[in-house]
């Protein structure tokens, strides 16, 4: 029951601070706000791998911009020169293909962003399956290296695939219509519509992540957290539990790759860099790892700041700065450091 | 393929074996003493060469060098005194994160200092243009440093380990911690001189390699990932291993050139090294036995 109660707590605080932006007159803030809410969604699907599960991935940027990147490609190249091809004309019936022109009239014939979003996600699902397998009997320092590699992988693909723009990377990706009337797009006017649309994305992510870590589900990966042979003991299936939540956070990173590539209508390869996934993995260890409330936070308030520019060219060196400083000194977040009761005991000492 | 580009491709994927293999060797120093991976390796070669090109101005370069070298060791040192020395049995994630952080301020003083320019140390002998005919490939006397300088680490380094008191002691450190400790063994200097170590056979790297392949101030990550890979590809903790799989790293980049476009190098060689990681997680040379016997 509690979680209902915080989440309704969040909705009502979305809809404060779009009011209070809009009473203010500040309503750019808003861009930055829809843009860490994509973020924050692909955060807490680490949050509950890393946190719960306690398996560390350093290869997330990588199934972000898997997300990201496909749904990008496949909604900006032009189909129009293949359109007599059998399979072309095939999705071209089957609804799939959207007609339009492009800047100088030409006619332009592209895949439905649906089509592309389901492609991009179920490509990213079935990576992640593919990879969980092996990836994830490995342990410690090799898990390490190992996610990192893939997300170097990734990275590489994405700077030398012409399909992908290499270094620039994809521009002018369309809008993604999710219903009528509710367009992920990076319109001016559209700006409070897509607000809403970002965080009504984090609220239904958070409602599935907290009923899985409040589940049978939850419990187990707790017990592979504590100690993996004990777990196994007790009759959780280990590999599946972990394999399960790895698809699962990289269906969120995936996906929040999707939307955000839609919002903002571009992506680039820093979006798949290993600093990206560095600073994802820093920001669920600042949010006190097993805690998706923590994640969620730290991941709005961070990359709000940093989107913002309010570190400046100091960016990445305030990410090492505070991630050296919240493992030095809070290792179990700083939302748990429980400064309130510390000083209780403090004064009962005296 | 003729012979002499196969000689020429061997001996391009040898210089760069010997650097990963270098890298490798600097993990496996601070590993085996404390068991962490030290993330930050890689900024250890990068600021080895920038020392050196900067103190190239005012010293003659062998005198650089040294300088480079030692001004290294003393950062190593500091940066396990200041952040590792008083943790208390730390988790391998928090070890990882630390190590992570560190490597991103380092690399972003490197930045506010030497900007994003690309320097390079002047050849140790000759320039860029003349080369040396070996077995009909055409390399630059340099590589022949760089291979020379290697070997003669990897053997100094063996034969430290093996004959010094020092080196003892921080065996017996890697073996058995506590046991170490009740013969008398300060084992948190044994830590210290571990990343003085490691941060001084990196910067050397760092100073030879830098005529060929050029000093920037992003270079770290790029050097602690392929040198992470060997490390683990040998086994953690071989040094001896770890010279062989540089060497087979080194080797397979350099070839897949002939098969596959230059941009997708790296992907094809982590590709590959990723393979080898699930068939063999243990390493090539190391046994599964012994590695399920490590906590990490």
């Amino acid at each position: 029951m509690r979680q209902y109660f915080s989440l309704g707590f969040l909705l009502a605080l979305v809809v404060l601070v779009q009011l209070i932006t809009q009473w203010t007159d500040t309503a750019f803030y808003l861009t930055q706000l829809t843009m860490s809410a994509y973020y924050s969604l692909l955060i807490i699907g680490l949050c509950t791998i890393m946190g719960y599960a306690g398996q560390i991935s350093l290869g997330h940027a990588g199934f972000f911009a898997i997300g990201g990147y496909l749904s990008a490609g496949l909604t900006t190249h032009n189909l129009a020169p293949f359109a007599d091809n059998a399979f072309a004309s095939m999705l071209n019936k089957a609804g799939l293909l959207v007609a339009s022109q492009d800047l100088y009239g030409d006619p332009l014939l592209t895949l439905h962003p649906w089509a592309a979003c389901f492609i991009a996600v179920s490509t990213a699902l079935l990576i992640a399956l593919a990879l969980g397998g092996p990836v994830l009997k490995l342990k410690g320092h090799y898990l390490a290296m190992a996610t990192l590699g893939f997300g170097i992988i990734i990275y590489r693909i994405a700077m030398a695939t012409p399909y992908f723009g290499e270094a620039d990377g994809l521009s002018g990706v369309p809008s993604f219509t999710l219903l009528p009337g509710v367009t992920v797009s990076g319109d001016f006017g559209a700006r409070t519509s897509n607000y809403y649309i970002a965080w009504g994305a984090v609220l239904i992510g958070m409602l599935l992540l907290t009923n899985l870590v409040n589940s049978r589900m939850g419990r187990a990966l707790r017990a592979i957290h504590g100690s993996e042979e004990a777990a196994q003991a007790m009759g959780v299936d280990t590999a599946r539990a972990k394999l399960l939540t790895f698809v699962l956070s990289a269906g969120y990173a995936a996906l929040a790759g999707v939307l955000l590539t839609h919002y903002n209508g571009s992506i680039g390869p820093s979006e798949a860099g290993i600093m990206k996934s560095v600073r994802y993995v820093a920001i669920v260890a600042i949010g006190g790892m097993a805690h998706l409330w923590g994640a969620l936070i730290m991941g709005t308030l961070l990359n709000f700041m940093s989107l913002r520019g309010l570190f400046g060219s100091y960016d990445d060196a305030v990410f090492g700065c505070i991630l050296i400083v919240i493992m030095l000194f809070a290792p179990e977040g700083i939302l748990r450091l429980h400064l309130w009761q510390r000083f209780k005991k403090d004064k009962a000492k005296t | 393929m003729n012979p002499d580009l196969f000689f020429q491709y061997l001996l391009a994927g040898v210089t760069y074996g010997f650097l990963y293999a270098i890298v490798a060797i600097g993990f496996n120093i601070i590993y085996n003493t404390t068991g962490i991976i030290n993330f930050a390796q890689g900024e250890f070669v990068m600021l080895g060469g920038m020392f050196a090109i900067s103190l190239n101005n005012v010293l003659p370069l062998p005198l650089a060098i040294a300088a480079a070298v030692a001004l290294t060791m003393i950062i190593g040192a500091l940066l396990e005194v200041i952040f590792i020395r008083w943790l208390k049995s730390p988790s391998v994630l928090r070890m990882i994160i630390i190590t992570i952080g560190l490597s991103i301020i380092i690399r972003e003083l490197a930045l506010h200092f030497w900007g994003e320019t690309v320097y390079s140390l002047p050849y140790f002998i000759g320039n860029e243009l003349s080369t040396i005919t070996i077995l009909g490939a055409k390399v630059s006397p340099q590589v022949l440093w760089v291979i020379g300088v290697s070997t003669i680490m990897v053997t100094a380094l063996s034969l430290f380990f093996r004959f010094t008191s020092i080196g003892q002691q921080m065996r017996a450190c890697s073996s058995n911690r506590l046991a170490a400790q009740l013969c008398g063994i300060n084992a948190k200097n044994m830590v210290t001189f571990s990343f003085m170590l490691s941060a001084g056979i990196g910067a050397l790297a760092g100073c030879v390699i830098s005529p060929i392949t050029y000093t920037q101030y992003d270079i770290g990550p790029g050097l602690a990932i392929k040198g992470f890979t060997v490390a683990i590809l040998g086994g953690l903790g071989n040094s001896m291993a770890a010279v062989i799989a540089g060497l087979l790293l080194g080797l397979i980049e350099s070839f897949s050139i002939t098969v596959i476009p230059l941009a997708f190098q790296e992907a094809v060689s982590i590709s590959i090294l990723l393979l080898i990681l699930f068939v063999r997680p243990h390493g090539l040379f190391g046994r599964s036995e012994t590695a399920s016997l490590k906590e990490f």
